[in-house]
């Protein structure tokens, strides 16, 4: 099922991803007559799929291991958060993948999560310290599992060319807007003279328009293709974890949260859970924004009562949005495999107090930073700094020696 | 002469369909039996956690013998258990022992203090989310599956090599097949 999926999945992003392609092309083109009307015009397109291929070519093969370094991701072993590890692997095994996708803490406070890699055999699941601080096991579950929908759905292979194709547009468009100030029009007025003008005044004013309205229509296209991704990916990581209450109120509390990820910027920003840079406006339900609405997504989460499948979410998605719109495409519909929600995993929900959260972070940030934590038998937790020096320590509760192997 | 070769052509392009429709239904039948040995992997997983729980548990409850006899007992019938379905039942057991447990530690608040148990916990309760995701992920292979070998045109190549259908891992558990409990308390 999820193979047919994928493949649907594609398709429909092509055409986006075509027109960004033609975008692409048609700036070359003009861009390339502007300077030379005779044959610049196919060096332009040249130029163009150039530069595209060496920005994909760099972003397809390092592009992952960017992402994570700049977001100051570091990578875990089970003993740092043995929960959070638990909860990829579950997920995986729900997905029925074969590798199990490397984690990654970020030591930040504001709560977020982002998935990379090209593939799933080196894909990477990263989170903030922050969000584990803050959403209880069944909320990190949703995350996860939505992450975990990204690599299976292949949102990450669309998203880097779709991606390098905006930075190639911005990029050209920019040289262009820099050379057109320091004279490379008047280069061109010399020429003009001889050659029949009409058809130059057109690339003329074909080549500025693109300048400025080139960049604008492919971030557009962009944030097209990224909003749906957003949609299939609560879809998914729904009929993964069969609760979508968990992925809903994750959603509620990250989005509730005033803090900003202060490593994550404009380009990074669509790879994240919800959109790190808080804006005004945001919020809000416009063609500008990467994520959907974050109140929309969560509506849509609390309305599926009937099920768990694509089928279930389709049609809570019709009844939040109040349009037939087809976001899952038909062969996902068809999966008839009716699938039960789940309960709760929790007897009770426990409060943790703010207290207790500010601790589990702090723990966590510890652990980032090498200490070593040493359960004693009388249920006492010793932080251990990582220049500590002797081979062994004294549990200051009940006395017993713990050997410390460096 | 040109009839011929035709003919040949034809010939060609019907083998390669039925080479490419029998590997996927080969592919495809792996991952059915990948999906069930995830399930194994747990269950054992499951079977090793449960002596260390019990020693952990066991300075604090006093009270509730009869919890801990019981889930060790399910644990050795599940371990000696041959047919799929005795295992099925004896799981099924099992995790009801350990779920009457789970609800008895909340009488006990030193015991939930206790690191070591808490990390217990964690995994346990891994565990069995892996077991039933484990067995999510098996019973759509096979509802996959099934269907690949029931359509046309791909049951002509099952029927031809013998695939058969799987069959579906059923829960045993009835507590798990019942309606969620809302509680207003």
């Amino acid at each position: 099922m999820m193979w047919e999926l994928i493949q649907a999945n594609r398709r429909k992003s092509i055409f986006i991803f075509i027109g960004m392609g033609l975008l692409l092309i048609l700036i070359g083109f003009t861009f390339g007559s502007f300077y030379s009307p005779e044959n610049g015009g196919f060096l332009g397109i040249f130029f163009a799929l150039m530069l595209w291929g060496i920005l994909s070519m760099v972003s397809y093969f390092a592009g992952s291991k960017i992402l994570l370094a700049v977001s100051g991701a570091k990578e875990v072993t089970k003993d740092v958060h043995p929960q959070l590890y638990n909860v990829v692997e579950e997920m995986r095994i729900a997905a029925n993948l074969p590798h199990q996708p490397k984690i990654y803490i970020i030591a930040e406070a504001a709560p977020n999560a982002f998935a990379t890699g090209i593939k799933p055999e080196n894909s990477a699941i990263a989170v903030t310290a922050g969000l584990l601080g803050t959403l209880n096991r069944d909320e990190l579950q949703g995350v996860v599992a939505h992450e975990m929908s990204h690599i299976i759905n292949r949102d990450v292979l669309v998203m880097t060319f779709a991606g390098m194709m905006l930075g190639a547009i911005t990029l050209m468009a920019e040289v262009f807007t820099r050379s057109l100030w320091f004279g490379g029009g008047s280069r061109y007025k010399s020429k003009s003279s001889d050659k029949g003008g009409q058809a130059q005044i057109i690339i003329i004013v074909l080549a500025i328009a693109l300048a400025i309205l080139g960049p604008i229509m492919a971030q557009l296209l962009y944030f097209a293709i990224s909003r749906k991704r957003e949609y299939l990916a609560d879809a998914s990581a729904v009929r993964l974890t069969r609760y979508p209450d968990g992925l809903a109120s994750a959603l509620e509390k990250i989005s509730g949260s005033h803090l900003d990820l202060k490593t994550a910027n404009k380009v990074t920003a669509p790879m994240y859970i919800i959109n790190p840079l808080k804006k005004k406006g945001m919020q809000l339900s416009n063609v500008t924004s990467t994520h959907p609405p974050i109140t929309e997504r969560i509506n849509i989460l609390r309305s599926m009562t009937q099920g768990v499948n694509y089928a279930n979410y389709q049609n809570a998605f019709n009844t939040v949005k109040g349009k037939t719109s087809g976001l899952i495409p038909q062969s996902g519909l068809t999966d008839s495999s009716k699938i039960g929600l789940r309960s709760s995993e929790f007897l009770q929900p426990t409060l943790e107090s703010n207290k207790q959260v500010k601790r589990d972070v702090g723990d966590l940030m510890m652990k980032l930073n090498n200490f070593l934590f040493i359960n004693c038998t009388c249920g006492i937790k010793i932080k251990v700094p990582p220049d500590f020096k002797n081979n062994s320590i004294t549990c200051p509760k009940c006395g017993r020696i713990h050997n410390i192997s460096h | 002469m040109t009839f011929f070769i035709i003919f040949i052509v034809i010939v060609v392009v019907i083998g390669f369909f039925f080479v490419s429709i029998y590997n996927s239904l080969v592919g495809l039948r792996n991952r059915v039996k990948n999906a069930w040995s995830q399930i194994d992997v747990q269950l054992k997983r499951r079977h090793d956690l449960i002596p260390n729980l019990i020693e952990t548990v066991k300075g604090y409850m006093t009270h509730e013998r009869q919890v801990m006899e019981n889930i060790t007992k399910y644990r050795s019938q599940a371990m000696d258990a041959g047919t799929v379905g005795e295992k099925a039942a004896a799981e099924g057991l099992l995790s009801g022992a350990l779920g009457q447990l789970r609800v008895q530690v909340e009488n006990y608040p030193d015991l939930k203090a206790n690191q070591n148990f808490l990390a217990l916990q964690e995994e346990l309760t891994s565990t069995e989310n892996k077991i039933s995701f484990a067995r999510q992920a098996y019973n759509d292979q096979v509802l996959f599956f099934n269907n690949k070998i029931q359509m046309f045109p791909s049951n002509i190549v099952a029927g031809m090599f013998s695939f058969k259908e799987e069959e579906f891992f059923e829960i045993e558990d009835q507590t798990e097949k019942a309606v969620p409990k809302v509680s207003f308390s």
